[in-house]
């Protein structure tokens, strides 16, 4: 069975196969497997088959778009119409969405088939897919283990080949993450490349939606989609999108790649750390140079972003209310007590953790001290990349410290649990562009090498990571139990 | 009481009158069935995202620019975060640090020959929220949200104004400019324009202001008046009896006259504003605001010089023709037809039309009686048609809607006499009628004249050219 979106398009064009058959093919794995990893929330059989036979109709009239007929799975974050947009909260579990986000317009627009709706942290809130009204997601290397989060059933859905390609969405992480721990390549793209239409907000000066593939190839491929000026998104980019496929192949004869000395201190595996100067030694080979940099607020990022994720999360999760949609706590005796138990009762413990602490940082005679000093750090932070981008043309590091824990294993530690994203955070705080691929494995369990970008450079972070994965075949293994 | 002294400051909410909402596409129009005028933005629905309607922006600095305020190259939109069910988002969008409109001024004129200065602090752009009716079913609460997201400017003064005159003054200053500026409709009764005033009392001569109380619920400007009024005297009667006034929200009622508690500052919400991340900061160039001031129309105040410097009306008229921009449209709409009758046209605008305006509670653009047909009636007592007193009654037909002046003139037949023959021969049959006090006149009783004009002005039915039957009069009673 083809097993990447560059194999299905070349397959659905050769006429090898229907979009209908791979489509079922999909449904079936899904069926076979979901019940085990539990990616999904929702498996839209019957929009998937009805889209398919309008892409094999498309196919057969000549009139294809860029993806058509390519199955595909979405976080269930993006407003889908028609389809139940559950967030992965119990707030949201009776919810269909009227309206389709910017990004599944787009996918739509391509000629893409929707397969379902992928499980997710409640609200983007977790690193470990752990926070979810739907229950965890087993990571298709080791069940035992978490997938990351908050994009998990995306990651373990395309790992486990029950999607060629998926949608995500990182505010601090949440599909460099989960790529990493489930061994597959995912691309957060710049803040204002792809629309946050339709995406339910999280961070909304963080969030930033893209895609998990198998290769930086199909990455390519799905972010082209993806990506553009929306109108509707006062913070989209009204900048032209280069041609990601187009860029592939030019090699990275003299690129400048930058190792940020904080990146591989305390607090990184070991294991981890040799496997990431590995790759860094093939980079070496195709003749990329290496120098050593410094990103000195490294630390500050994670107090930082959780403060400036929190206070906007608190605002932003203010429409739960119980009020027009979502869950609404039965009998409620007057105004107080409809807020208080749709909210108490339709949220989880970490979103109230959250919501709690933003909405503290906020208050009266604290915002100085938390927010608005957030803010300077976060321009400090931005400032340490802008000059590393001085010297380097990109920047290279580990996407996690560790690989896939246990499940349960940090569940009543959240500080441990947010420290997972100490290497993705900043890159969301700065606004730029990051990629994880598959770099090694340890005890079985995937690593994720990152990639970071200048602004708007996606291409030049798809061009590295594809050259990578000319030499190497990390992206290419299968959980053994899903061969 | 005169040892007190009030201060109060007014905010003024003027909805803007852009065609849709501050944030989204959805028509703003007044009066729709509920909900209908509600799009996904307005409903804040999961995933949507607001969208600046540029036209709030260009409007807010028409108003920076008639008030001669400061306005800043960047500006920027904070999230005001509080829960209601008529709010959709939990949160309103508005603005906090770097509204729009910095600081700037007006003045306002509470009684002929004052002229006093208002310090406005600023003017910032918002959303409105929807409304919550109570009282359509039993034991539930409904939520109409087609107001949601309908733009609204607030406008801070200073605490400059010292009585309730004072401030009716301001209010009304302000109204009359957003219409001008063709900004707000200014329609109190719908909601467009509404104030809330922040009322302190204090000692003459004492420098410390004291707590204030927030009135709401004033729509009127009678009922501002009358709001802070008895709020001045609530404020003064406590203190005086050993209370204090303790900072909190007042609502005025209008039916039971009084204002009472709505919440005090402890309950007051803590706002937790920050900027919108959603939105971009307003970057407001130069020359926007160039382009902008250029396209001002004349205001006020330079309408007013020009009606005393160009068309020689005097202080009072000027002011009064100038108070509001549809008065000022009727008087230069009537002008362009009588050009060199201005005197008089100002003393029937302000005279006999506002009158009858007055008393059947109308509004000048809704006045019966157009501007070119007010021209014409008055045309035709300097061309001698007909005399003033007539003119009064082709007035009160006129607007009882029997047409125009010529047409009523003709029906009615109404048109002077000035044929000298026939009055010659109407004075006749009056002195001969009357030999007693032609004997009066003639032994030097000047006063008889006045009788002799009244009886020929009653044989004519008043059509008689009261200039003639004078002259004519006077060289048949010669002795």
């Amino acid at each position: 069975m083809a097993s990447s979106v560059t194999e299905i398009r070349r397959g659905l064009a050769a006429g090898e196969f229907s979009s209908f058959e791979i489509t079922q093919d999909y449904l079936a794995r899904i069926a076979q497997h979901n019940p085990a990893l539990n990616c999904f929330i929702s498996v839209t059989e019957e929009v998937a088959l009805a889209q398919a036979r309008a892409a094999d109709a498309a196919l057969a009239q000549g009139d294809a778009g860029a993806l058509t007929g390519v199955p595909l799975a979405h976080k269930d974050l993006f407003c889908t119409d028609g389809v139940k947009t559950s967030c992965g909260s119990r707030m949201l579990d009776n919810f269909i969405a009227p309206y389709d986000a910017a990004v599944i317009e787009n996918f739509l627009r391509d000629g893409a088939v929707m397969l379902g709706k992928t499980n997710m942290d409640e609200f983007a809130m977790g690193s470990s897919n752990e926070n979810s009204w739907y229950g965890s997601v087993a990571n298709p290397w080791n069940s035992a283990h978490v997938p990351g989060g908050s994009s998990g059933g995306s990651a373990a859905a395309v790992a486990a080949g029950l999607a060629p390609g998926a949608t995500g969405t990182d505010t601090g992480g949440s599909i460099r993450q989960p790529a990493a721990l489930c061994g597959v390549t995912g691309i957060k793209p710049t803040y204002g490349r792809v629309s946050r239409y339709g995406m339910i907000a999280y961070g909304s000066s963080l969030d930033q939606g893209g895609p998990f593939a198998r290769s930086a190839e199909d990455c390519a491929l799905l972010l082209q989609t993806m990506s553009g000026f929306d109108r509707r998104d006062s913070t989209s980019a009204e900048q032209a999108v280069p041609d990601y496929c187009g860029a592939l192949g030019r090699g990275i004869e003299g690129l400048k790649i930058g190792l940020p000395k904080e990146y591989f201190a305390e607090g990184l595996d070991d294991r981890i750390a040799t496997v990431i100067e590995a790759a860094v030694a093939e980079l070496r080979k195709l003749g990329a140079e290496i120098r050593d940099i410094s990103l000195p607020n490294t630390g500050l990022s994670i107090p930082t972003y959780y403060v400036i994720a929190m206070a906007e999360c608190s605002s932003n999760l203010s429409r739960f209310d119980g009020v027009r949609f979502g869950y609404r706590c039965d009998n409620p005796v007057d105004l107080e007590d409809l807020y208080k138990r749709s909210r108490g009762e339709g949220f989880g413990a970490e979103v109230k953790r959250r919501i709690m602490i933003g909405t503290y940082a906020l208050s009266a005679g604290y915002y100085d001290a938390y927010y608005l000093k957030a803010q300077q750090l976060r321009r400090m932070i931005k400032q340490d990349f802008q000059q590393a981008f001085d010297s380097v043309d990109l920047i290279l590091g580990p996407t996690t410290p560790e690989t896939a824990f246990k499940l349960g294993a940090k569940t009543d530690d959240p500080v441990s649990m947010y420290l997972q994203d100490i290497y993705t955070i900043s890159l969301n705080l700065a606004g730029l562009p990051g990629m994880s691929l598959p770099a090694g494995f340890i005890d079985g369990l995937p690593v994720g090498m990152q990639l970071i970008g200048n602004y708007f450079d996606e291409a030049g972070l798809l061009n590295a990571a594809y050259s990578y994965q000319q030499v190497s075949d990390w992206h290419l293994q299968v959980p053994e139990a899903f061969q | 009481m005169s040892e007190w002294e009030s201060v109060i400051g007014l905010e003024i909410h003027a909805q803007l009158a852009t065609r849709s909402k501050i944030f989204s596409g959805a028509s703003t129009a007044f009066g729709a069935a509920p909900n209908t005028q509600a799009c996904a933005v307005d409903l804040g629905l999961p995933g949507v995202l607001p969208v600046l309607n540029r036209e709030t922006v260009t409007m807010a600095i028409r108003f920076g620019a008639a008030i001669d305020a400061e306005i800043d190259h960047h500006s920027v939109f904070a999230r005001k975060n509080y829960f209601y069910p008529d709010l959709p988002k939990g949160y309103q969008i508005s603005q906090y640090e770097l509204p729009i409109v910095g600081k700037g001024h007006v003045f306002i004129s509470p009684a002929e020959g004052e002229l006093k200065e208002v310090g406005i602090t600023r003017a910032h752009l918002e959303e409105d929220a929807g409304k919550s009716i109570h009282d359509q079913f039993p034991e539930q609460s409904a939520i109409d949200l087609n107001r949601a997201g309908t733009p609204l400017l607030e406008i801070v003064s200073e605490p400059d104004m010292r009585s309730a005159k004072e401030a009716v003054a301001y209010a009304r200053k302000i109204h009359s400019l957003v219409r001008y500026l063709e900004i707000c409709d200014g329609n109190m009764q719908e909601g467009s324009f509404r104030c809330d005033a922040n009322v302190s009392v204090r000692r003459k001569g004492e420098q410390k202001l004291g707590t204030r109380a927030e009135l709401k619920n004033i729509n009127s400007f009678r009922f501002l008046e009358r709001a802070i009024n008895i709020e001045i005297e609530r404020q003064i009667d406590l203190i005086e009896e050993g209370g204090s006034v303790v900072q909190e929200t007042r609502l005025y009622d209008s039916e039971r006259d009084e204002t009472r508690s709505m919440r005090s500052k402890e309950e007051a919400n803590d706002y937790r504003y920050f900027p919108d991340p959603d939105l971009l900061p307003v970057a407001i160039t130069d020359e926007d605001i160039a382009r902008i001031r250029a396209s001002l129309p004349e205001l006020p105040e330079q309408k007013k010089q020009r009606y005393i410097d160009e068309l020689g009306l005097s202080d009072y008229n000027a002011e009064l023709l100038t108070a509001n921009r549809e008065t000022a449209f009727y008087f230069e709409t009537a002008l362009a037809e009588i050009p060199t009758q201005n005197a008089q046209l100002a003393n029937w605008i302000l005279g006999d039309l506002t009158g009858a305006l007055n008393k059947a509670n109308l509004e000048i653009s809704d006045s019966p009686i157009s501007p070119q047909m007010l021209a014409q009636l008055i045309s035709r007592i300097s061309d001698d048609t007909i005399s003033g007193k007539i003119a009064k009654e082709v007035f009160e037909a006129m607007w009882q809607g029997e047409g125009s002046a010529d047409e009523i003139i003709e029906a009615r037949g109404l048109k002077q006499i000035t044929d000298s023959g026939a009055i010659e021969s109407l004075i006749d049959a009056v002195i001969a009628a009357n030999p007693e006090q032609v004997e009066q006149y003639r032994a030097g009783k000047d006063k008889v004249l006045g009788f002799f004009v009244g009886q020929v002005m009653k044989q004519s039915q008043g059509k008689a050219n009261p200039g003639q039957v004078n002259a004519i009069l006077r060289e048949k009673l010669k002795p």
